[in-house]
């Protein structure tokens, strides 16, 4: 990092700091951003003694200038000189740490937890940790808010004294008297728990963990149970029951619905955690509460962790508690009032079937499958349609086919231009599960009716749909049962369905391959080279264009070229424009 | 297919039919139950009973009442809710119109029934982009017993048998602070009990006082710094701004610090609308009082909208109530920077903005303000003005511009002569100011990549 190149006259502070304290906010802003240059045009050393304590006292501004700040200082350290000196960069974040503005408080104290990595252990000692005091002490709760989230990145690697000292600060801020340190607090509790001994952990921070889920405020307690996930992980098996498990129990009854959500959105992670007997013991039981939770928006969270929780139950009593314990609940749910919760269960309800196999699908699952595909919701129905994999493979899709194509209908006829799309973005996948026979019967007519929907986002999936299908059918179906259909557009009275036309061809060039192409599907464009509407016309030369690579030479200079040239010469601007560019293009 | 046919026909019929098929519940409860609740029994009437008996059927009637029902299902437990409705009529008239029955074994039944039915959490938020302009809020559902507990509430504290020294046992620290949650429900109707209640508390309860102060500015930091989230607080601000009324000099720490952390950066909020004319209320008891001008705009000159006009027109309106009252001497010190800000508003494209700050050239008092500085003013203003004069779209704005600039002109001719003729050189002085800053950074960027060269080397 030489800077004897530089010129020091060239760039006086003086100019810089100008720079920084222009008028125009965002003046200022773009300076900051770069910040780095300006303190590589200084220099290492008057980075630190000039640049640095400028911008430590003129920490007053706009939050987004605070905020680009808070961010630059975190890779500062080797603009001020390396390890050795990043210290220096404390001061201004510390005070960036106590700003109001929470975007900037929680950019500075990233930027801390940053460079705290890049500090010796002495200096850690002599700098980093007096910080954490400080703003631990602060007398706004904007400063103890931020010392929260620094202790995890520092405690590892300071002396058993000051560790002592930062569990104590810790501590303290978990019974800070005002709700928004406690939750800081309280979110961090889980990554300080990563690093703080066993014994300690033990001894201190479940005390602090079972402290903080008693909290008055819902918004405290939720975060706690957030942090019990890390906490159980850590635990020795022996002792999750004794020291956890009384709080969680009583989170997943606790009065507020935030916190009964929090648990539901944990579940899977906590069964991971607490381990196979708890999980026996404990949570099949608190599972099945939250299934029937009188909120809907934890039986939503709920119902969609259904499937998880069942893969990982452990495996010798997997399937009794499914049938026993789990399904009748979700049975419930098939049948909630709210759509939220039906569409959350759709979603997940198909992968019961591998875990569960071909007999108890058909004889427990089915049975519920058929009700979703008919629920009054479009989105139960299409959570259903777009996962009939999972079943597929154990027990075939036949037994469904028969509700199936009902459903399928009533998606692709949907009032809702959405919903429409949705359906045919799962056509490919369904026509591959269903197979060419079912398809040809009952789906095809579908998919042409599509290409005719008056929203153009319905058109142009349909379009992709049927080069789907040929891809998967193969040429020779598509020859037959697509391409004539595709082709007798292009005599539509309606120019939107015949520019339609012209978007399938642009498709099915590649799966129909050059012979096809030519023979089938030129002609055709070419006839179209002479529409009465400009727009089918400029179109014809872009489709032109397209097709060149899967036309041969000959064809290109007998057909493709003339047509082009004509089109040139066309009376709509907008014809030439796109008739000069296919030729350019041929070129 | 019909229906098809018609968004055909009409896109708009159909948007319709969607939003209002989409249109939330309107009507919403949480009580977490364990269990249903029990069937009620039909007490007997309090005024058919003899005295001696009394208070142990009255203190019966409020244990009956604790039981709360599920009102999201209309149909479940009809009689019961009746018998429950009679009953708590009752006790909102037997309290009022008989003295002497506010003994004090029946202070703790009283808090415990209060707080049975009303201490819930609130359901949740149905609608995440809820705009309380727009939608209509979400009613409680078991209002109709909700209400006569309210009223009951509120009859009790305002009773002349009330005592404050047997109630704050039961109503403590952890009971306002479950009162005050109770401000974020979406039910104006609820808010309104609520705003009464904890105003009567606040009025008898002395030992309570700082401390709701100080969770009524937990809630706001919250509000502000958290989630943005909070419906009741106009009602709270409502309250605030009813109990302080006056101030002792030097400002408290506790005031001081509420009007720089939490009164002016409420303005930040996106639905500052719905609470404007209560923040503005108050911020005026605190001007009237101990005139701290100066911070008040430089606050408001901080958590200035970039992007919303409805919100700037709102500033507007304070800014100009403020220097209404404003001391010249204070006035000088914050101009430079307000009259740049103006100078902004009165250049935005939107014609209200622009409008909104034209008008302070009407006020008299701001007028003569500007005239005793002009020489400071002018040069902000003058080519704002003089480029709007020429540019802005809106003819209205273009004539309010041409009044101020004539304005202006009478104010100090001589300035304003000076202004126009070098307009351009000032123009042109700022585009090879903006040449400079490029050369400069151009230099430091190539500074940058030798040295980044260098350390590859």
């Amino acid at each position: 990092m030489a800077t004897s190149d530089a010129d020091d006259s060239l760039y006086p502070i003086a100019v810089l700091i100008d720079e920084l304290r222009n008028e125009d906010v965002q003046l200022r802003l773009n300076s900051i951003k770069k910040l780095g240059t300006i303190a590589l045009a200084l220099g290492v050393e008057r980075t630190r003694t000039e640049l640095i304590p400028f911008l430590t006292d003129t920490i007053y501004d706009e939050d987004e200038v605070l905020l680009a700040l808070a961010e630059q200082l975190g890779s500062f350290t080797p603009l001020v000189g390396g390890p050795e000196y990043v210290h220096c960069l404390l001061p201004p974040l510390e005070s960036l740490a106590t700003v109001e503005e929470t975007v900037v408080r929680d950019k500075a104290v990233e930027s801390l937890r940053i460079i705290a990595e890049q500090h010796s252990q002495s200096d850690l000692e002599n700098y980093f940790v007096p910080l954490i005091k400080r703003l631990a002490a602060g007398d706004w709760f904007t400063s103890r808010t931020s010392a929260c989230g620094l202790f995890a990145v520092c405690y590892k690697r300071v002396s058993s004294t000051v560790k002592a000292e930062l569990r104590q600060n810790f501590r303290n801020l978990c019974a800070d008297d005002t709700p928004m340190v406690r939750r800081a607090a309280a979110a961090k509790l889980g990554e300080f728990a990563k690093v703080v001994e066993l014994d300690y952990l033990k001894s201190d921070l479940i005390q602090l963990f079972n402290m903080l889920a008693q909290d008055e405020q819902d918004s405290v307690r939720l975060l706690a149970v957030e942090a019990s996930v890390s906490i159980v992980a850590l635990l020795p098996a022996d002792s999750k029951e004794q020291l956890i498990m009384p709080s969680l129990r009583q989170a997943a009854e606790d009065k507020s619905w935030r916190v009964r959500y929090m648990v539901a959105d944990k579940f899977t992670e906590l069964q991971a955690a607490v381990g196979p007997e708890i999980t026996k013991a404990d949570l099949v039981p608190a599972f099945q509460n939250l299934l029937k939770d009188c909120e809907a928006e934890v039986r939503a969270v709920s119902a969609s962790k259904v499937k998880d929780f069942c893969q990982a139950l452990p495996s010798d009593v997997r399937e009794q508690i499914i049938l026993n314990n789990i399904l009748p609940c979700v049975k419930d749910l098939v049948a909630d009032a709210n759509p939220h919760v039906k569409s959350a269960l759709a979603s997940v309800i198909m992968g019961l079937s591998p875990i569960l196999g071909k007999d108890n699908t058909i004889e427990h699952l089915l049975p519920l499958f058929l009700i979703q595909l008919k629920d009054e919701c479009p989105e139960v129905r299409l959570n259903i349609i777009s996962n009939l994999d999972c079943v597929n493979e154990v027990i075939g899709v036949k037994q469904l086919s028969q509700s199936l194509l009902p459903a399928i209908v009533e998606l692709a006829e949907d009032t809702k231009w959405r919903v429409r799309l949705a359906i045919i973005e799962y056509m490919p996948l369904l026509a591959g599960q269903l197979g060419v026979e079912f398809f040809d019967e009952k789906l095809n007519s579908l998919c042409m009716a599509w290409l005719v929907d008056h929203v153009y986002a319905i058109r142009e999936a349909a379009t992709l749909n049927i080069k789907k299908l040929a891809e998967k059918f193969g040429k020779d179906w598509a020859q037959q049962t697509i391409v004539p259909k595709v082709l007798q557009m292009s005599k539509d009275q309606n120019y939107l369905h015949r520019l339609t036309c012209l978007f399938c061809v642009n498709l099915l060039a590649e799966p129909m391959g050059q012979e096809m192409t030519t023979k089938l599907m030129l002609p055709t464009i070419i006839l179209m080279g002479s529409d009465p509407v400009a727009n089918v016309r400029f179109n014809v030369a872009k489709t032109l264009q397209k097709l060149a690579p899967y036309l041969d030479q000959n064809t290109i200079k007998t057909q493709v070229k003339p047509l082009l040239e004509k089109l040139r010469a066309d009376s709509d601007i907008d014809v030439q424009y796109y008739a000069l560019e296919a030729l350019e293009g041929l070129k | 297919m019909s229906a098809k046919l018609a968004d055909r026909i009409d896109p708009f019929t159909a948007k319709a039919a969607i939003k209002s098929k989409k249109q939330k519940r309107s009507q919403g409860s949480s009580h977490y139950r364990a269990n249903t609740a029990p069937e009620l029994q039909a007490l007997p009437h309090l005024k058919d009973t003899p005295q001696n008996e009394q208070q142990e059927l009255f203190i019966k009637k409020l244990q009956q009442c604790c039981v709360v029902f599920d009102f999201m299902d209309p149909v479940t437990d009809l009689k019961s809710k009746e018998i429950k409705r009679a009953c708590l009529n009752e006790l909102v008239d037997y309290i009022t119109a008989t003295r002497n029955v506010l003994t004090e074994p029946v202070y703790p039944e009283i808090v415990r029934m209060i707080a049975c039915n009303i201490f819930r959490t609130l359901p949740p938020n149905d609608n995440p982009d809820f705009d309380p302009e727009e939608d209509d809020p979400t009613l409680e559902a078991s209002w109709p017993h909700l209400q006569i507990v309210y009223e009951f509430f509120l009859r009790f504290l305002e009773s002349p048998d009330f005592q404050p020294s047997l109630a704050k046992k039961y109503i403590d620290q952890r009971f306002v602070l479950q009162l005050l949650e109770l401000f974020d429900s979406e039910d104006p109707r609820e808010r309104d009990f609520l705003k009464t209640v904890l105003h009567r508390i606040y009025g008898k309860f002395l030992g309570l006082r700082a401390f709701i102060r100080k969770q009524i500015n937990n809630i706001f930091l919250r509000f502000i710094y958290e989630t943005e989230q909070f419906n009741g607080v106009g009602e709270l601000l409502e309250i605030l701004g009813s109990i302080i009324n006056g101030f002792a000099l030097p400002l408290k720490t506790e005031h001081r610090q509420f009007l720089m952390k939490v009164l002016i950066p409420l303005h930040k909020s996106r639905s500052l609308s719905l609470y404007h004319a209560q923040v503005r209320m108050y911020l005026f008891v605190f001007i009237a009082e101990i005139v701290p001008t100066l911070h008040v705009i430089k606050g408001l000159l901080k958590f200035w909208p970039k992007t919303c006009s409805q919100k700037e027109v709102m500033f507007l309106g304070e800014i100009e109530e403020i220097l209404d009252v404003i001391e010249p001497a204070q006035f000088q010190r914050i101009q430079e920077d307000l009259f740049r800000q103006i100078a902004k508003c009165v250049s935005s494209p939107h014609f209200q903005v622009a409008e909104r700050a034209l008008y302070f050239w009407n006020n008299e008092y701001i007028m003569n303000l500007i005239e005793e500085n002009s020489n400071v003013v002018l040069p902000i203003m003058f080519p704002a003005l003089y480029r709007i004069s020429k540019e802005h779209w809106n003819q209205t704005i273009v004539a309010l511009v041409y009044n101020v600039l004539k304005t202006f002109m009478e104010m100090n001719s001589k300035l304003f002569d000076e202004l126009t003729a070098n307009y351009k050189a000032e123009r042109q002085k700022e585009k090879k100011k903006e040449k400079d800053r490029e050369e400069l950074w151009k230099k430091l960027d190539r500074l940058e990549l030798n040295s980044k060269k260098n350390r590859k080397s």
